[in-house]
């Protein structure tokens, strides 16, 4: 399970879903792996406005992952200026401007750091949801549904 | 705005209109449907340029190519009059450079003398160039639509290649050549359109809450789009040894790039954020969502069981308590029980309210019985706005797929009542009184007959088993 992927989901069961305590889930016991991916500028543009800053940096201090900032960095300091909305409607084409450091670490963070097993962990009621070959498991047994 | 010949496919006639406005959409490009008909696979539309027809084209499934119209006529003669009267401003492009003519000609067929014939009879055009069959710079193609049984065309035109369709993506993608799929995966061609008319692409976060092998993720990845599945059954996503899995089908197509993730969830428990807002809901309280478009094809009780987390009632005490006892273990399996499929499309449309951002798009197939009212059944939310609706005809039953766009929080209308979902009846257990498609389907579609309505509750619970 990607990072990014993490950042989208909460517990599973409808009692923790009003519960502030049950986003993020919290990773425990996680074997991470690297799977490389080509870096995606458009869908990092579009996307990252919907991440949740705060549950993701709770999520990689949890991994031991290097730190994020507090505040989610402005768009203009992670994509570079040639390619920010206004240029690219207007009628010429600039050539691609290389990416930005920042921009780089986020698609590794967000694309390339994938779960491969462990444990995901609701922080309000304390249900472990397991992740093997990178896939979690959210069904939830009869008593908690 | 000039006029351009869509060379369209006379398969899934419903969808096609759908897809090309859907298309049109995505590109950017003011289109109006000159003619249309659903008996013909010709159809005129109005473009600004050529490159808009381009743009137009380069995704479409239920089409072969765009042509640049110089004459149309239901006859021979009128087709000439028509060339001649709208065709002049375009002759100089083509005065020099290489060209060639050929026919097309829908349920009907000329012998090859009568094909020269044809063809020679635009000799008056002024192209001194080389005839080339092979590359030429420009490509001529005449047009004849026949009445079933004719011996002469109803309809002729002629048009001058632009651009091919993006139809060579059904041959990419057909499941006789996928590596895993499953018995209810559908086809290439309708996943393709599917992912069309709910706009995936480039930059897009697209999601499948019933994925199965993964074939409307691989589509809507094939249009550029990053894609997330779910399966309420983890066997389905992991697949088997050998790479038969869904992250098998994304490396096969060259697409793993776009393939985000797959988690195994139940719709009714889905650990997908902001999935359970407030309901009912009301505009006061709609938050933006994450997801670009969400397209499912979801299990009808049919082939595929619909179930949901949970035991069946009456099922005795003993189990629920068996389950208490177990749950922790390594292996353990949640019990499942039946579901109702209105309550299904109601919990899909709440989801895809609450989950998708504004503009954001939700494809949705659902059966229905041929003998229902087609419109009638369509699920509705405030939410959500009808972009289209698709019918694939089968004998006795159809399946439609039905195209919904999330409005703006800020047009939503607060005065109307407030939307409740349609709930499951508690008393009702088995599979067939959840869900009346199954129990058609499994009685043949027969005619409703007075004794049919008398049978006892053991006839109903045989037919449930």
């Amino acid at each position: 399970m990607k990072i990014l992927t993490l950042n989208f989901l909460t517990c599973a069961r409808k009692a923790c879903k009003a519960e502030p305590a049950a986003f993020p889930l919290h990773p425990r016991d996680a074997e991470l792996e690297i799977v490389e991916a080509e870096l995606n500028t458009e869908f990092l543009r579009n996307v990252l406005p919907r991440v949740e800053w705060e549950a993701l940096r709770v999520v990689t201090e949890e991994l031991g992952l290097p730190s994020l900032p507090n505040v989610a960095p402005e768009p203009d300091a992670i994509f570079p200026a040639a390619s920010t909305a206004a240029a690219a409607t207007a009628n010429e084409t600039p050539a691609n401007p290389a990416p930005t450091q920042l921009l780089q670490d986020l698609h590794h963070l967000l694309l390339e750091t994938t779960i491969l097993s462990g444990k995901l962990v609701c922080g309000n009621c304390g249900h472990e949801y397991a992740v093997k070959e990178g896939i979690a498991n959210f069904l939830l047994p009869s008593h908690l549904v | 705005m000039p006029e351009y010949l869509m060379r369209l496919v006379q398969v899934h006639e419903s969808f096609r209109k759908a897809e090309l406005q859907a298309l049109a959409e995505l590109a950017g490009v003011d289109m109006e449907f000159v003619s249309y008909s659903e008996d013909s696979p010709f159809c005129i539309i109005s473009l600004a340029s050529p490159a808009a027809a381009r743009a137009l084209i380069t995704r479409s499934i239920l089409s072969q190519a765009i042509y640049e119209l110089w004459g149309h006529g239901s006859s021979l003669p009128a087709l000439h009059a028509s060339v001649l009267a709208t065709s002049p401003p375009h002759w100089p492009s083509c005065a020099t450079t290489s060209f060639r003519f050929t026919l097309d000609s829908y349920r009907g067929s000329r012998s090859t003398a009568s094909q020269t014939t044809l063809i020679e009879s635009f000799s008056y055009l002024p192209f001194t160039g080389p005839i080339q069959m092979r590359n030429p710079t420009h490509s001529f193609r005449i047009f004849e639509d026949y009445a079933l049984g004719e011996k002469e065309p109803r309809y002729l035109y002629l048009g001058r290649f632009i651009a091919d369709s993006g139809r060579q993506a059904k041959t990419t993608y057909d499941l006789k050549k996928r590596s895993y799929i499953s018995t209810t995966s559908m086809d290439a061609e309708l996943a393709l359109v599917t992912a069309n008319l709910s706009l995936a692409g480039p930059g897009k976060l697209f999601y499948d809450p019933f994925m199965g092998t993964g074939g409307f993720p691989v589509a809507a990845a094939h249009f550029g789009a990053v894609t997330l599945g779910s399966d309420i059954d983890g066997r389905s996503i992991r697949g088997k040894e050998d790479g038969k899995n869904v992250l098998g089908n994304f490396k096969q197509y060259n697409l793993t790039d776009h393939y985000l993730d797959s988690f195994v969830s139940d719709l009714t428990n889905s650990p997908v954020r902001g999935c359970l807002g407030p309901s009912p809901l009301s505009a006061g309280n709609a938050p933006g969502g994450w997801l670009d478009g969400i397209i499912c094809d979801p299990p009808y009780g049919v082939r595929e069981g619909l179930k949901v987390l949970g035991i069946k009632e009456g099922r005795g005490e003993w189990r629920k308590e068996m389950h208490l006892d177990r749950w922790q273990d390594e292996g353990y399996i949640p019990p499942k029980r039946p579901y109702s499929f209105e309550a299904m499309l109601d919990d899909i449309m709440h989801f895809a309210a609450v989950t998708l951002v504004e503009g954001g798009r939700l494809g949705m197939w659902m059966p229905s019985a041929n003998d229902q009212d087609i419109e009638l059944d369509v699920p509705t939310h405030p939410f959500l706005e009808v972009v289209s609706v698709c019918v694939q005809p089968f004998n006795k039953w159809s399946r439609k797929l039905l195209t919904y766009r999330r409005l703006p929080s800020n047009s939503i209308l607060t005065s109307t009542t407030p939307w409740i979902k349609r709930r499951e009846d508690p008393g009702l257990v088995h599979a067939n009184d959840l869900n009346s498609f199954r129990k058609k389907y499994f009685e043949g579609f027969r005619e409703k007959e007075p004794e049919a309505m008398s049978s006892g509750p053991l006839a109903e619970d045989a037919a449930s088993t």
